[in-house]
């Protein structure tokens, strides 16, 4: 494959430095402009899911008007089979803490928020020191940042950047409409960046060690490296920091068992590939050049010949009947109506064409629901019936 | 064409301002696009999804009433893929509800029921899950019956009871499959902060909350020959009922819903602006006696700024959220209730008929009412004062089943005693109302001379505005009202309970130095009120005031101290006003209650 | 003033009075409370001047925000795919024989709860579990029984 390459194991994210003060002070006496470019032209993507480019983020937020404006370190992380955001927080919490303050610098923002799940509470304590620790350095050289954690309280939705604001305003997590985009109008009403912990510390890199030698990891349209969180029927569970575009098959040739006989691709919002597609798929961001790319926020859950697939989307569509934070229709009945739906094909009240039926409701869920949940639902459900469908009747 | 932006519909190209949504600039352009969650008196949510539509190069479909237009898009409102979704929609909504149509109070008038009628929803392939889900019904309210088998989620009563109201008495609880539209703790509507106002009622799209009817106890009531069945109309009823018999929105029908309840049986048809008129000799005579205890005597026990007290779901309100400042309220019943305690005592007598044989029925624009009504204090003839309290549409529904032809009926008068109104009686149904018959008999009782506004009307306190004030600079007072001379009589009119929260919190916080406040609890008054026709919007409450307005300005009489029959009531049997008799009939008093 | 109404009040003078401080106020309760009551609810209501129904509509959409009476060690077992994979299920087994409590049950000395949680976030070393703020990963039936009894030491039973 033209796009892909061999997998390559990198290690930048979890590399220890102690200069996080030199590298603070040092980015900070850069031009607010320049930064931009220099995350412009590394061509980093989110790496919360979405993909959206960094710099452009920054450079819309800083562009606002604003007496106010916030960044926001996203460390919701609910995506099942995901935990590579913990590990951020737990080894180089700096990294993090670092990035956020150039943001701000760059952003014309003076403060920061960690939103972190309910389930990471006992990583509050420690990053707090850090927090403390921190801006003790940024008082020092007269840099005004200031972050605090706001703790999650257990929704999935959460993550979602409007249901995040929400929720951090006092209110249920359910995601606003957009337009407008929180670059604009987010947490108060004010223009806020939002960035997934880990592409917080792939902008540290880049402001360390400079655009190009993140470019030049990857493939067109997916620069740099990803962290994997690898679970489910593998020998060698972990997190892992590989250079995005590999091939699923090289991926499965390293962490699978022998026996793998599909991959979860970007957790229950993600994909389904069956063994006979590995080695057509590549990991991604979505271009025109790669055949099947898939996007992620980094979660690999394999499984081999003993797992029943019917299982797994049951236990996916549960997942959503549950966190859907409930208000649009499509979403709120649509996955309670799949969840019925293969359990009543599974036990033969209805008939196995209830599938397409059910197959048509998930394109509906993808066209119209209101935010990235229900939009997603359809991605774990289609590639699983499509490529599975005995498993669902039989 | 700065701020214009230039797209097309449907392949036709538009100019349109910019800022305006989809659903607006459709709209425009005669395209109705399905709405369910989308209300015009409120903010947009963007939950129901039925309004989608494509928008050429993008790959999922857009909410109409939450996108705004931009430069060059091409929007097709009912395109292959958007009719496929919006059933899909409809079908999954359908499958969360107890559709049961034929039962169901709404129906014929619901706007999911239309929906899946123009769709065409003929079948329903997906599974039930009405078996699956514990719905509740409450009916425990005497004014409101919330059947969440009915609801589809949509959250317009919450915001409705937040952004109208501010009383947030209704919030989204739960999440998933679970959530659901319910009250603190999921408590009885009738055992939390809710004041009755009913505005939730009038802007759900379905049957799941609706007013309680009493349609079936006043049939019964009218056919019982030992019963005489009395009858009294509200202000805004008049303005109102025609809409709901297919007319018009402000069309006046005064005298064809007197002809109807004629026909409809009731013994006599009287007005509730009698006690109107009654309530501004009241109340006039109290505030003029505060402001001589304040201004004069320094007496430290009485409050000022005096606030009306015509409005059940406002007096609720206080009670719940500002326990501690009921002193500020107008002793006054309402006009219904002074009408109930008259009808079974005064009207008893004169008519020769023994006071339990009479049923007190009353047709309101308002839900409170009903509530008001079932008060234990609401008891000063001796007996229910009232008994049954109608909306204008159950009002309606009377007038179908028994078959008339509202649009024929020739216009009568109503019936005598109790049936006389002037004009400012009738305006008691239009926010600023109050006021404005108050200070047309106080200025009068005071100076001896007609309030200085061209033709009676006080402009200052008409209007849609959120809060009115207006000041009246009293000169030259009739020798017994010299302490006022020179004073400026400070009045402020709040309709909508969201907008008595910020003049309440002035008053509460000492910030507010008016003498008189008029206080309604549904925007635009007692016109928009819970028991109005649904719908009820912004533009339709002004029809109905500029209805109530001409009204008012086509009789002859307009000022309440004129009715004629006041006057013999007080003559005959109340003595004068604030005396003995009135604080026994027409005063009340306020209970303190749970802010929560 | 009783002990919950100081508490709110101690936390509305640390959070403010925002509706912003709704959250942390409702976690420290709950913290402290182990659930979130309707009395509590209602101070808070009070104390932040935000209506009641709200702070019920707010509370019951975050599954960690306990509405109903829980112990003191609330259990949550993650019932995610990779954790059902890797024997949740006889892990859940072992705990509800050992508590003798179904899921979303309390002992009857308040001790523990014992619920169900999506994706802890510990795939790697499924199965996991939180006892309050405590991760317990790559359980076994023998393992949960030994933190169990730790737990029951530690409160002076046996
Ligand atoms: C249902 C849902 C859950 C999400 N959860 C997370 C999450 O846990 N962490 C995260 O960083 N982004 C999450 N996102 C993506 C965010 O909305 C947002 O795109 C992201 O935080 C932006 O950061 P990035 O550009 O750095 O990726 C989620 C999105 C959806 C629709
Ligand atoms: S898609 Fe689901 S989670 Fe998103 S807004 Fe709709 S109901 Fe809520
Ligand atoms: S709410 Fe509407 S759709 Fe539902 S049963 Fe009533 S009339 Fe029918
Ligand atoms: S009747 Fe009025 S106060 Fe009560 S819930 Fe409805 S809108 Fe709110
Ligand atoms: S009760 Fe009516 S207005 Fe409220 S959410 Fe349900 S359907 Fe909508
Ligand atoms: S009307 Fe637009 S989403 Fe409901
Ligand atoms: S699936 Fe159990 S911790 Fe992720």
């Amino acid at each position: 494959m033209a796009n892909s390459h061999q997998l390559k194991r990198v290690d930048f994210i979890f590399r220890n430095e102690n200069d996080w003060e030199k590298v603070l002070s040092s980015t900070i006496k850069k031009k607010p402009n320049e930064l931009i470019n220099e995350l412009i032209s590394s061509e980093l993507k989110g790496r919360g899911g979405a993909g959206f480019p960094t710099g452009l983020k920054w450079k819309y937020t800083s562009e606002e008007e604003s007496d106010e404006k916030y960044i926001i370190c996203n460390a919701d992380e609910g995506e099942p089979g995901t935990f590579k955001d913990r590990e951020i927080l737990s080894k180089v919490p700096y990294k993090v803490l670092t990035a956020m303050a150039v943001c701000g610098y760059v952003t014309g923002a003076t403060k920061g928020f960690i939103y972190l799940r309910g389930e990471y509470k006992f990583l509050e304590a420690e990053l707090n020191k850090e927090i403390a620790e921190f801006e003790y350095y940024c008082n020092e050289i007269n840099f005004d940042f200031k972050i605090s954690i706001f703790m999650g309280s257990g929704a999935y939705i959460c993550g979602e950047e409007t249901a995040l604001m929400e929720s951090m305003e006092g209110r249920r997590g359910e995601p606003r409409n957009k337009p407008p985009f929180p670059t604009q109008v987010g947490y108060m009403g004010k223009p806020t960046v939002i960035n997934n912990v880990e592409t917080l510390v792939h902008t540290y890199t880049i402001f360390k060690y400079g655009a190009k030698k993140f470019y030049d990891l990857g493939v067109q349209y997916s620069r740099g490296t990803k962290l994997f969180s690898v679970s489910g029927d593998t020998p060698k569970p972990g997190i892992y920091e590989l250079e995005l575009g590999m091939s699923l098959q090289d991926f499965v040739y390293e962490f699978g068992d022998g026996d793998t006989k599909a991959v979860q691709v970007g957790g229950a919002s993600g994909f389904l590939v069956p063994r006979k597609k590995f080695k057509d798929a590549a990991i991604g961001f979505k271009g025109k050049l790669t055949g099947i790319s898939l996007p992620t926020g980094g979660s690999m859950m394999l499984f081999n010949s003993s797992r029943s697939m019917f299982n797994v989307l049951d236990n996916y569509l549960e997942f959503f009947r549950e966190e859907s934070c409930g208000q649009c229709t499509p979403c709120r009945v649509g996955c309670q109506q799949l969840l019925l739906g293969i359990k009543a094909v599974k036990r033969g009240d209805k008939p196995a064409l209830y599938l397409d039926k059910l197959m048509r409701l998930t394109e509906t869920m993808q066209l119209t629901a209101k935010c990235g949940l229900g939009q997603s639902v359809a991605n774990s459900f289609s590639s699983i019936v499509e490529n599975f469908r005995e498993e669902m009747i039989y | 064409m700065a701020n214009k932006v230039n797209i097309s519909i449907n392949g036709f190209p538009v100019d349109i301002e910019k800022g305006k949504t989809i659903l607006e600039a459709a709209e425009e352009q005669g395209i109705t696009i399905p709405t369910l969650c989308y209300h015009k008196d409120l903010c947009v949510a963007g939950n129901c999804r039925v309004c989608v539509v494509e928008v050429a190069g993008q790959g999922r479909l857009s909410a109409a009433c939450a996108t705004p237009c931009e430069d060059g898009m091409e929007i097709l409102t009912n395109s292959l893929k958007v009719r496929n979704s919006r059933k899909h929609i409809i079908e999954l909504l359908l499958a969360e509800h107890n559709a049961d149509c034929t039962k169901c109070y709404r129906n014929g008038n619901c706007e999911l029921q239309i929906l899946a009628s123009d769709y065409k929803i003929m079948t329903q392939d997906f599974i039930e899950l009405v078996p699956l889900k514990k719905y509740s019904i409450d009916m425990f309210s005497p004014s409101i019956i919330k059947d969440d088998s009915k609801c589809i989620r949509c959250q317009r009563c919450v915001r409705t009871c937040a952004e109208l109201q501010g009383v947030n008495a209704l919030t989204v609880a739960h999440k998933g499959d679970e959530m659901k539209i319910t009250t603190f703790f999921e408590k009885h509507m009738r055992d939390v902060v809710c004041t009755n106002c009913g505005q939730c009622v009038n802007h759900c799209p379905t049957g799941a909350l609706v007013e309680k009817n009493y349609i079936e106890e006043v049939w019964e009531a009218i056919a019982n020959p030992n019963k005489h069945v009395v009858v009294q109309t509200a202000p805004a009823v008049r303005v109102g009922l025609g809409e709901e018999l297919g007319l018009e929105a402000g069309s006046r029908v005064t005298g064809q819903m007197v002809a109807a309840l004629k026909r409809l049986g009731f013994d006599s048809v009287l007005d509730t602006d009698f006690t109107a008129d009654l309530t501004i000799i009241e109340e006039g005579t109290e505030l003029l006696t505060r402001l001589k205890k304040v201004l004069v005597d320094g007496d430290k026990n009485v409050k000022l700024p005096m606030a009306t007290s015509c409005s059940p779901g406002w007096i609720k309100y206080m009670e719940h959220l500002y326990p501690e400042h009921l002193d500020h309220l107008s002793t006054c019943k309402s006009p219904q209730q002074m009408f109930g305690a008259l009808a079974k005592t005064y009207y008893a007598k004169a008519r020769n008929i023994e006071p339990n044989k009479i049923v007190s029925v009353s047709i309101m624009p308002c839900t409170a009412k009903k509530f008001e009504a079932f008060r234990p204090e609401m008891h000063d003839s001796g007996y229910r004062d009232v008994d049954y309290v109608l909306t204008t549409r159950e009002l309606a529904i009377l007038i179908k089943q028994a078959g008339l032809d509202f649009d024929k009926l020739e216009p009568v008068k109503y019936d005598r005693l109790m049936g006389e109104s002037t004009g400012a009686g009738v305006i008691f149904g239009v926010t600023g109302g109050v006021m404005e018959a108050a200070l047309r008999t106080v200025y009068e009782i005071v100076t001896g001379r007609e309030v200085p506004f061209d033709n009676l009307n006080i402009k200052p306190v008409r209007g849609m505005e959120a809060i009115k004030e207006a000041t009246i600079k009293i000169e030259k007072p009739l020798k017994e009202w010299a302490f006022l001379d020179g004073i400026e009589v400070k009045c402020a009119v709040a309709h909508g309970l969201v907008n008595a929260k910020t003049v309440m919190d002035a008053v509460k916080a000492g910030k507010a130095d008016y003498h008189f406040i008029e206080f309604m609890g549904c925007p635009g008054g007692c016109l928009g009120g819970g028991g109005q026709p649904i719908p009820t919007n912004a533009k339709i409450r002004e029809k109905r005031a500029e209805a109530i307005y001409a009204e008012d300005g086509a009789l002859t009489l307009r000022k309440s101290h004129e009715n004629s029959e006041v006057a013999k009531l007080y003559k005959d049997f109340l003595g004068k006003p604030l005396g003995a008799k009135s604080h026994k009939l027409l005063h009340t008093k306020y209970t303190k209650r749970q802010r929560y | 003033m009783d002990s919950i109404q100081s508490l709110i009040k101690n936390l509305a003078d640390q959070h403010g009075r925002k509706r912003e401080s709704l959250l942390p106020i409702m976690q420290a309760v709950v913290e402290q409370e182990n659930y979130l009551s309707e009395y509590s609810m209602v101070e808070i209501a009070r104390e932040v001047d935000i209506p009641a129904a709200d702070v019920y509509g707010t509370a019951t959409f975050y599954s960690f925000i306990e509405t109903k009476p829980a112990g003191k060690y609330i259990i949550r077992i993650c019932k995610t795919i990779a954790c059902v994979m890797k024997g949740k299920n006889q892990v859940l087994f072992a705990i509800q024989d050992m508590l003798k409590i179904k899921l979303g049950e309390t002992t009857p000395d308040k001790r523990f709860s014992l619920l169900e949680s999506n994706c802890l976030g510990w795939c790697h070393k499924a199965p996991a579990m939180l006892i309050n703020n405590e991760v317990y990963t790559e359980l076994t039936p023998e393992k949960v029984r030994e933190i169990l009894s730790d737990y029951m030491r530690k409160n002076g039973q046996y």
